[in-house]
């Protein structure tokens, strides 16, 4: 073999292998991926029953009811929208009504949205932030939701617009 | 008076970074070997002045300085002391603190150890440390100042959050800086060797030791941090492909195909620019890593608060580093002579196709990880790319790898004999086929593809296992030969071994944990009884505890299996007052590689509370094979043609080693 022919081989194999990953990334694109909607998006869109996606958005306060078997409903808001979630076995510990929450899962032909995740992905202050994001997005945010944390300042401040959204 | 002069020590070390980063190069300039040998001075009295800047911060903590904010918002003084120590990195502005320490302990390990380097190559690795030591210097003074002191000091700190109060803490971060950071020692010599024009076998030589010591705390640091989330965050869970967890993962795949193209450039002085440009990716990628998980991009336990002047200022590092170092390797590649002429199919031809693999491996990952930020900026849409996604993309191409791994390590240097090889590793996969066999006839009518995994890992191991009896003669040879070649080997061989070995021992605990795991959720009274995979757990009681910055409830479950008591678990469930926030311990009960899992939910109100319960099959073996990895790669740093500082071998003494 030619120190060309030599060159051409391992050209040949990367790009073999280049074209073989990007098949692999494009198939997996098409039906691996999950959307991310809030309440209110899921209203506007008619989201199909079956369709997986995360579903972001605040706990409504007093809407948890706790069934058997561990069995849990509770209702996600955005402010605009309500959205009915069930979900089966052991709520994360940063759970909490009244504030932010991310479930993955699939509608039912009711409603319902089916959770099989909720996540705990929060950061210090107890807001996802694709839950914070989407919320400042519909004007929904109120500078307080970012302070939960602050033990020292209850919630208590309820002004409307969004300060810490302009900074984005 | 501590934080000031912390701080002041700290603006000291930038001061020190700056003189490192220009006199040296002008040093190599004039050749003048006073200038360039200022480097050495300032690298060590950096290390000195970081040294003290970081110990300071681990003071304040200690003795709970409230007055500094940063002691303030992470600690409280009832907090035990290794957290309080541990502490001092849980936070912002601290990690970026132990960040620099590190980068100034490798810049002083390369001063120190260095001085068998040709001068003016050790001027221009420690001037380019030195750059980019001064970029994150001005980014801890300007933006993220552990030592600001507050105006009215409060009696009492805020303390640290509950996840990160544990043993995890001590370990994971430095581990996981000592594997980022260490590769900015690769990166600074592809950098000077650029510089320079001059890149040849002894390049290699030296750097190829830098790259093994971080490759082998980053696999420590990712493994630990695996386990740590698996037993922390209660779900049982050990890699979520949170982009947090790729930011770590992507340098380890780079790393490891520099390891193996270093080699290639180390014995056969071929792959020149691709090593070069290999160092400079695994930096890069580690650099993106402190950008993703520092800048706020993404929000998970290791963001901490979040700042966007701090993101803006990382990606100004991350654009300049990553876009010089690639200009400069753009303008300059071209010069480097190439050598060493190899047919495809050789051990040459094996890395080269490693190589190729970890990194199409690894920029699928960033695919996964860049994909979602991209679309959110660029068409207004949150969406998220998980376990299903890499499943169906980094799977597929890791199972490739791992089919060629043991080929690689058999075939001859130049020219190898692909149907030799095979036959001689007839053995591993006879192996790898009886085990598939067994496996699948033992869970029929389960998933197809675990026995195959399984099958493919037992190759991978025997294959290993293959390699070592090849070269010591086992069999072939009298036993007291074989002994003899076995003490004989490089360590190297033996390191390669090992670590190919634990790829394969990772591969079937991922495997059986995936596949085998059973889980019960339920809510438990006292005295009920849940069986699980053949093991009766009851529930003894419930109690509350007072810890010291925390209340506890402690369930006590008795465990037994066939009649046969084994032990008492104890998950808890702790509140932490002052963050009002609450953290599950699970309890583990170890069987063999196999483990037991209790995790507690809430209790109801009728004095019930929700359980967890999960038998993980082999599960163990998911970290043994990173540690085995780590063995390996210690084994190898330890074989003395790679010594850091070491002398060269004699030559008579090189020629007697057995080939490779």
């Amino acid at each position: 073999m030619t120190r060309k022919q030599r060159r051409m081989t391992i050209i040949g194999g990367s790009l073999a292998v280049l074209a073989l990953a990007a098949a692999l990334v494009l198939n997996a694109l098409r039906d691996s991926i999950v959307f991310f909607s809030t309440p209110t998006m899921v209203a506007e869109k008619h989201v199909a029953p079956g369709k997986r996606f995360r579903l972001g958005g605040l706990v409504q306060p007093g809407s948890l009811q706790r069934g058997d078997n561990l069995a849990v409903t509770f209702e996600v808001a955005d402010g605009g929208a309500k959205l009915p979630v069930a979900y089966k076995g052991i709520l994360p510990d940063l759970f909490r009504e009244g504030q932010g929450v991310v479930a993955e899962g699939v509608l039912d032909a009711n409603g319902v949205f089916k959770a099989d995740t909720v996540l705990a992905k929060h950061d210090e202050t107890y807001m996802p932030k694709d839950v914070a994001d989407a919320l400042k997005k519909q004007g929904h945010w109120k500078d307080d939701y970012g302070k939960v944390s602050d033990r020292g300042k209850p919630a208590a401040t309820t002004a409307q617009g969004n300060p810490q959204g302009a900074v984005q | 008076m501590i934080a000031e002069t912390g701080h002041y020590a700290l603006v000291l070390a930038l001061g020190l970074a700056l003189i490192q980063s220009i006199v040296p190069l002008i040093g190599a300039r004039l050749r003048d070997d006073a200038l360039m040998n200022v480097a050495r001075s300032t690298a060590l009295a950096q290390l000195l002045f970081v040294g003290a800047s970081f110990i300071a911060l681990v003071t304040l903590h200690v003795v709970s300085d409230f007055s500094v904010a940063n002691v303030y918002e992470n600690s409280h003084s009832m907090k035990p002391l290794l957290y309080k120590i541990t502490g001092v990195w849980g936070n912002h502005e601290g990690s970026m603190l132990l960040w620099v320490s590190i980068l100034a302990l490798f810049g002083g390990l390369v001063a120190a150890l260095g001085n068998n380097l040709p001068l003016s190559l050790r001027a221009h690795v420690l001037a380019v440390q030195a750059w980019i030591a001064s970029a994150f210097y001005l980014f801890i003074l300007v933006t993220s100042n552990p030592f600001l002191r507050i105006a009215n000091p409060p009696i009492e700190g805020r303390d640290l959050n509950p996840v990160l109060q544990d043993i995890g803490l001590a370990v994971h971060p430095p581990m996981l800086y000592l594997g980022y950071v260490g590769f900015s020692i690769s990166f600074s010599f592809a950098i000077a060797a650029l510089m320079e024009g001059r890149i040849d076998a002894a390049w290699a030589r030296w750097v190829r030791p830098w790259t093994l010591v971080a490759w082998i705390f980053l696999t420590l640091g990712i493994a630990m941090g695996s386990y740590w989330a698996y037993y922390e965050l209660g779900w049982g869970g050990w890699w979520f492909w949170d982009p947090v967890e790729n930011a770590s993962l992507m340098p380890w795949l780079a790393g490891t195909a520099l390891l193996h193209s270093a080699l290639v450039m180390e014995k056969r002085n071929a792959l020149k620019v691709w090593t070069i440009l290999l160092s400079i990716l695994t930096f890069s990628l580690s650099l993106l890593g402190t950008f993703l998980v520092r800048s706020g991009v993404i929000t998970s336990v290791h963001a901490f608060a979040t700042d966007p002047t701090r993101g803006v200022f990382i990606l100004l590092i991350l654009c300049l580093f990553i876009g010089g170092s690639l200009s400069l390797f753009a303008g300059r590649a071209g010069s480097l002579k190439q050598g060493g002429l190899f047919a495809p199919i050789s051990r040459e031809g094996a890395l080269v196709l490693n190589n190729l693999l970890l990194t199409v491996a690894c920029a699928v990952v960033l695919f996964g990880t860049l994909y979602p930020l991209a679309m959110e900026l660029l068409a207004d849409f949150k969406m998220s790319v998980g376990a299903p996604f890499y499943n169906l993309t980094f799977a597929p191409l890791f199972t490739l790898l791992l089919l060629a791994v043991p080929f690689g390590p058999m075939l001859a240097w130049k020219r190898g004999d692909l149907l030799g090889v095979t036959q001689r590793l007839l053995a591993a996969g006879v192996a790898g086929l009886v085990v598939i066999a067994i496996v699948w006839a033992w869970t029929r009518g389960g998933s197809a593809l675990a026995p195959l995994a399984i099958g493919l890992g037992v190759f991978v191991i025997a294959g290993a296992m293959t390699d070592l009896a090849e070269r010591t003669g086992l069999f072939r040879l009298p036993f007291a030969t074989t002994l003899h070649r076995a003490r004989g080997l490089p360590r190297s061989a033996w390191g390669s071994v090992f670590a190919h070995a634990g790829l394969g021992v990772a591969l079937i605990g991922i495997v059986c944990e995936t596949t085998w795991n059973s889980e019960y959720i339920a809510t438990m009274k006292q005295n009920d009884v849940a069986h699980v995979a053949g093991y009766d757990v009851k529930l003894d009681g419930l109690f509350q505890r007072q810890g010291p910055n925390f209340r506890e409830m402690i369930a006590e479950f008795n465990v037994s299996h066939e009649g046969e008591t084994l032990s008492v678990m104890t998950p808890s469930k702790r509140s932490f007052t002052t963050r009002g926030s609450s953290t599950t311990e699970a309890a583990l009960l170890t069987r063999g590689a196999s483990q037991l899992y209790i995790s507690l939910g809430d209790a109801t109100a009728e004095g019930a509370i929700a359980v967890r319960i999960y038998h993980k099959p082999l599960v163990l073996l998911i970290w043994w094979g990173p540690v085995l990895m780590a063995f390996g790669g210690m084994l190898s740093l330890s074989d003395r043609r790679l010594r850091v500082g070491a002398p060269k071998p004699a030559r008579a003494k090189q020629r007697l080693q057995p080939a490779e």
